[in-house]
């Protein structure tokens, strides 16, 4: 069982993440970025799962599947009304409030 | 194998209806507005707050009866239970729903959005909640944290025409996902090293096996822990809440300070309890610096704020930071038990208190329709009951006796002064030094309104509303009741967790 590779990959996904996350301007290169950490979690989980041969690993990837399908969805919408009401979705341009 | 499987047949899990009516009542009242919404459309209008309100009290009498009953319940293999924290959390967040129902009956009626979707958001978002307080196992904790994030994140953004309501919304929607997505992360680590999802498992799996994964265990802890202090503004995971409370609409902005920040503490604690208990090691020295730093930050930013709901989203970080400061004493031998029922008592006073202040906030805006500090001036002029009750509830934030945030302060003390090591005493100084430090901008928001001159010498009176003066009138009885008999909420917060660690 090859675990330490897998988890190599879902290490350098999550930094790939967590970097568009922080260097991303744009608001659905974020979102996307996010989903990049959920889909490092999710090969962890799998992996883990096989290499414990425990099925809750298996049955937690299902459900962060489902939860983030559901994320997005909210996500997209906000994106999208800051849209209709900008139209621009760059989001270092959102600064109405500060201090 | 394929074949075996799919032969075998599907068999449901023992379920005791008793234990899961509260969430059962929620639901079923959120689809029933749904409901009568698609149904009667315009005409449902008037009634779908009262409804709310009415389900969210009717979830109380499962809760009763179960508390009446008095023995643990414990569904799905012990990723579920309810006990007596669990109902205690629970009866916290359904009285706070049930003020915030109170507080946006009102301001959402009158800002020509729609109403029957806020309420069914707002249920859907407290069942997420009374989830959390059950759930012991990774995976409900997650998806109670999801129940109760994402109809938060469509709440912030509910005055939809409005640019700083969408980019509230949008802000708290990123950093909310980033940070629980983080958490994931660290849970997926969690569950790597131990094998099993059920934190009473994990726990066992840490103190009895041989570990030889260390960094991982500590790596994962501090995702996890770094993900919740997130959705309980903790220093420095703050930065989101004074940009979405100033953006959002007000009762959405107490509901995030109070009942979402609890949430927050519930998983925490059961973490901590349940989950890793023996590893005091790795989040003692973690939330030591995330209590000091949010009391530290929380209260010197919020001397230089001139829009109260801000003022109030920095002093929610700073009483952040005394909620979070028994919990670096915790895995002391002795003290678990003590410093449970502090945090536990001081959510509950904080609670109180927090939505007073904001009752008064969303009173006189209506009719000053800002919230600039500046045009709460003179407010004693026009409405003396109002600016009262503002500083009741603001010196009672202070810790001042006997009302109830004295109380809860003294209980954060006592704890850390029986830590018994330089670590807890120090923290105690900090907090110390941190309470005078917040007398100063409460006592002074309370001096504008008593002392300065109204703006412009307008001295009509503020209309209120019957929603708006019963919301008061719960959070000052229930403040100061906390404060002159103590023993009340001590008697109830004096529960265990560690019983289930196994």
């Amino acid at each position: 069982m090859y675990l330490n590779q897998f988890l190599l990959l879902s290490a350098a996904l999550f930094a790939i993440g967590v970097y568009g996350v922080l260097a991303r301007r744009n608001g659905v290169l974020v979102l996307m970025s996010i989903e990049l950490i959920l889909n490092a979690v999710n090969i962890n989980l799998v992996s883990f799962a096989a290499f414990r041969d425990s099925i809750s690993g298996e049955v937690f990837a299902l459900f962060v599947i489902a939860v983030a399908a559901a994320e997005v969805g909210v996500g997209l919408a906000m994106i999208l009304l800051l849209y209709r009401n900008r139209r621009n979705i760059d989001l270092t341009e959102i600064d109405l409030m500060k201090g | 194998m394929t074949t075996q499987l799919l032969t075998l047949a599907f068999e449901r899990p023992a379920i005791d209806w008793h234990a899961v009516a509260p969430e059962l009542t929620l639901l079923a009242v959120g689809c029933l507005i749904t409901l009568i919404d698609i149904i009667f459309l315009e005409k449902a209008r008037p009634y779908t707050a009262t409804l709310a309100g009415l389900g969210v009290l009717a979830t109380a009498i499962p809760i009763i009866t179960l508390a009446m009953d008095g023995v643990d319940r414990v569904l799905f293999d012990g990723a579920y239970v309810v006990d007596d924290f669990a109902l205690f959390t629970k009866a916290i967040f359904l009285i706070s729903g049930y003020v915030i129902i109170l507080l946006s009956t009102n301001y959402v009626a009158e800002g020509d959005y729609w109403e029957n979707e806020y309420y069914g958001l707002l249920l859907a978002s407290l069942m997420g909640m009374v989830m959390m307080s059950s759930s012991r196992d990774l995976i409900s904790i997650f998806v109670a944290l999801e129940l109760l994030s994402i109809p938060a994140y469509l709440m912030v953004a509910w005055r939809k025409r409005d640019a700083r309501s969408n980019e509230a919304g949008l802000k708290y929607y990123l950093m909310g996902v980033f940070a629980s997505a983080v958490m994931l992360y660290g849970m997926s680590l969690l569950f790597g090293v131990s094998g099993s999802t059920q934190l009473s498992e994990i726990s066992s799996f840490l103190t009895n096996g041989n570990v030889s994964s260390v960094s991982a265990i500590t790596l994962a802890i501090v995702f996890v822990v770094a993900g919740f202090a997130f959705k309980v503004s903790a220093a420095p995971f703050h930065t989101w809440a004074p940009d979405v409370y100033e953006g959002a609409p007000t009762p959405v902005a107490a509901f995030l300070s109070v009942a979402s920040k609890a949430a927050g503490f519930v998983a925490l604690l059961q973490l901590i309890y349940v989950g890793f208990h023996n590893q005091s090691a790795v989040y003692e020295p973690l939330i030591w610096i995330l209590a000091a730093a949010s009391m530290t930050f929380g209260n010197l930013v919020a001397l230089k704020q001139t829009n109260i709901v801000r003022m109030m989203a920095y002093s929610g970080v700073a009483q952040t930071g005394f909620i979070l400061a028994p919990l670096a004493v915790a895995g002391h031998a002795g003290l678990e038990d003590q410093a449970l029922s502090a945090i536990l008592t001081y959510l509950a006073i904080y609670a109180a208190m927090n939505l007073g202040a904001f009752a008064v906030i969303i009173t006189l805006s209506r009719k000053t329709g800002s919230a600039e500090i500046e045009s709460f001036n003179g407010a004693f002029r026009y409405a003396p009951a109002m600016t009262v009750s503002m500083a009741f509830f603001l010196f009672s934030l202070a810790g001042i006796p006997p009302l109830g945030g004295w109380f809860a302060k003294f209980e954060v003390f006592s704890v850390l002064a029986s830590s018994d090591d330089v670590w807890g005493y120090a923290l105690a100084v900090i907090a110390a030094i941190n309470s005078v430090i917040a007398l100063y901008y409460y006592a002074s928001v309370a001096r504008c309104m008593w002392a300065d001159e109204a703006p412009e010498n307008d001295l009509t009176p503020v209309s209120t509303t019957s929603s708006l003066v019963s919301a008061l009138a719960i959070c000052a009885i229930v403040t100061l009741a906390f404060g002159v008999v103590p023993q009340i909420v001590g008697r109830f917060a004096d529960v265990t967790l560690l019983t289930l660690g196994g």
